[in-house]
């Protein structure tokens, strides 16, 4: 069983074409991003991030992912468990609608948000009457992108729990364990890299929406933009090298994300390889 | 069993310092969040005059998109000048956008207490709510309009094609750039402008001046969604031989972006934009806000208002600034939307409305 059956030109050719996508695709605007920001000098870069606007954008940004992000995975464990490991009436329902804010394009979820809170919608007049703002404030931002980032980490946990089945979460209930116990010791532990692709993917999201939020927020600076609508503004006021330099704030907090991501990714490994060899194989087998 | 619990479970305590770190920097984050939410309550009851000194209050104005610049200067001057005569310390939050998107905004509850928009029509729809009287333009001098602007051409240095007028828009291989009228304020100003033209030349026959907008319209290669965003197009994206602009539009971007790549053709006729502001009387009342949002808009028509306007490429009221800036401003003969429209809830009807004139026209 040998796996070199393709002819070594036709395997470098694969290869070398992937790594010309990834540089074009991915590496090269990355790169545009940071030259630009960096085009007329450190202190003009270092101006543009420090200003109290761009500073609040920070803020609220890392605000609403701090909300949105556990309240997702907290609602994904629930739905992802539910459907993967019980049959009930309804589940397609259910499936159905996770997926929906994948299905409506941001801009709607972001209207839907107004026509129901917004103060000639559903609720309006009942909110302004008890001095309540959600929409053109923080709690709007926040649901519209708790709306939108819903579907990614039950849309991660569902396969993965399907896909390990029953068998042990029936094992610990028959040797006596309650279901918490059986939650915490088994069915988690086994999606754990399920559920961290989930958060991380959610998080970049929820730090990244543009058009839900867009439509929520009132572009209020310094106290309804987010990042990625602050990025536009200046971009919109010829700043260029200003709005650039906002835009690699966003992508340094997608790569502090995926720093994150791998440094548990290898101090559990390290744990699990140091610890008990024997089990680790084991592990890795079921 | 025992095994299985001392690996296993590392895995969640482990998760748990990300979910600690997460809402930690939540915590962070939060008392901005809060400062700023509750800053706009922060007029407290009798927030009046005599009461202001050494308090601070904040002011929400919804704009439209070019006039970034513009309030930016202005809100600097404003909170110097309300300082100094009140002792209060004023600060003016900013949002912008294209007209009509702005005024929706305040209608679902966005709460500005000055609006500063493009056109009267887009204040009429906020008053139809109630959120301040019909007749509000009646309130300040010269319609609500301490400035105003016109639609001038932007071309590329040398004027390559040759653009001198609005006829030169329609020949063949002329590639212009408008915004979309739907959205943008500026784009219907554009639109009406070459309509008020046609109708002028061909001595008011209308099927003629529907003509010259239809064959102007199928010279734009893009509609931009606002004034803005067309202004990039043409200017950094390199699209288009001449882009219809405000005035202030243009000289802002000829300034930003070079004098040596640009330059503006004044067109025979224009029309005369006046773009309108307002308090909003129920959100002033709501926030105690009163005193300072009509001072604010005041300000805005006084010599130190009238030169900031100059400044960034409004044309002043005050005849005084004006002539101070005769070059920027050349004279144009300007129509106005009542001239030649009948005012501004007829020309939308006609012309913007859902299956009106510029859907009939318009294929994109």
């Amino acid at each position: 069983m040998t796996n070199q059956t393709e002819p070594v030109v036709v395997r470098w050719l694969l290869i070398g074409l992937a790594l010309v996508f990834l540089g074009l695709f991915l590496i090269v605007p990355l790169i545009a991003v940071f030259s630009q920001a960096f085009r007329q000098g450190v202190d003009v870069f270092l101006q543009a991030v420090s200003d109290p606007n761009t500073l609040a954008a920070v803020k609220l940004t890392l605000l609403t992912a701090a909300i949105s992000v556990p309240l997702n995975v907290v609602f994904g464990l629930a739905a992802a468990w539910a459907i993967a490991k019980f049959s009930f009436r309804g589940k397609n329902v259910l499936l159905t609608l996770i997926d929906l804010p994948f299905a409506v394009s941001p801009v709607i979820s972001g209207l839907i948000f107004v026509l129901l809170f917004g103060s000639q919608g559903l609720f309006g007049p009942w909110l302004e009457a008890h001095n309540l703002k959600i929409i053109f404030a923080v709690p709007g931002i926040v649901l519209a992108t708790t709306f939108v980032t819903f579907p990614f980490v039950a849309r991660e946990l569902i396969p993965v729990m399907e896909a390990q089945g029953k068998d042990e979460e029936e094992a610990a209930l028959s040797l006596g364990a309650n279901g918490w116990q059986t939650f915490f010791r088994i069915t988690l532990p086994n999606v754990k890299w399920g559920l961290l692709y989930g958060v991380i993917l959610c998080n970049a999201r929820a730090m990244g929406e543009f058009g839900a939020v867009s439509v929520v927020s009132g572009h209020i600076r310094g106290q309804t933009n987010t990042l990625p609508l602050h990025v536009e503004i200046l971009y919109n006021e010829y700043n260029f090298v200003a709005a650039f330099a906002v835009a690699t704030l966003l992508a340094a907090l997608a790569l502090v994300t995926l720093v994150v991501k791998s440094v548990i990714e290898w101090k559990t490994e390290r744990h699990e390889q140091a610890g008990e060899p024997q089990f680790h194989a084991m592990g890795e087998a079921s | 069993m025992e095994r299985t619990k001392h690996v296993r479970q590392p895995f969640y305590t482990k998760l748990l310092p990300i979910v600690l770190a997460f809402s930690l920097a939540g915590c962070a984050g939060s008392p901005g969040g809060q400062q700023t939410q509750s800053g706009g309550e922060q007029a407290k009851p009798g927030g009046e005059q005599a009461a202001a000194a050494g308090s601070s209050v904040e002011l929400l104005n919804v704009s439209y998109d070019p006039t970034r610049e513009l309030y930016q200067d202005v809100n600097e001057h404003f909170a110097q000048y309300w300082k100094t005569k009140t002792g209060q310390t004023v600060t003016i939050k900013q949002s912008h956008g294209g007209s009509g998107k702005q005024s929706r905004s305040v209608i679902d509850g966005l709460e500005a207490d000055v609006v500063t928009l493009a056109l009267a029509y887009d204040i009429d729809a906020i008053a139809q709510y109630g959120l301040l009287p019909a007749d509000w333009q009646k309130r300040l001098p010269d319609n609500s309009s301490p400035y105003t602007s016109t639609i001038v051409f932007l071309v590329r240095k040398g004027n390559p094609k040759q653009i001198k007028d609005w006829d030169d828009l329609v020949k063949p291989g002329i590639s212009v750039i408008t915004p979309n009228p739907k959205t943008s304020g500026g784009a219907r100003w554009n639109y009406l402008a070459a309509w008020g033209y046609a109708l002028k030349k061909h001595n008011g026959d209308e099927k003629k001046a529907q003509e010259f907008v239809t064959a102007l319209l199928k010279n734009v290669p893009v509609l931009d969604s606002g004034a803005r965003g067309a202004t990039t197009t043409f200017v950094e994206r390199g699209i288009g031989d001449v882009l219809l602009a405000w005035e202030n539009e243009a000289y802002l971007a000829i300034n930003e972006l070079g004098k040596d790549k640009f330059e503006i053709v004044n067109p025979s006729v224009s029309i005369l934009a006046e773009p309108p502001v307002a308090v909003v009387d129920k959100n002033v009342d709501k926030h105690n806000t009163r005193p300072v949002a009509e001072a604010y808009l005041q300000f805005l028509y006084s010599k130190e208002g009238q030169e900031l306007a100059a400044k960034h490429y409004y044309r002043p009221r005050s005849e005084e600034v004006r002539k101070a800036h005769q070059a920027e401003f050349p004279d144009i003969e300007l129509f106005t939307i009542d001239e030649v429209f009948g005012g501004w809830e007829k020309a939308q009807k006609i012309h913007f409305a859902d299956g009106g004139v510029f859907d009939q026209i318009y294929q994109p």
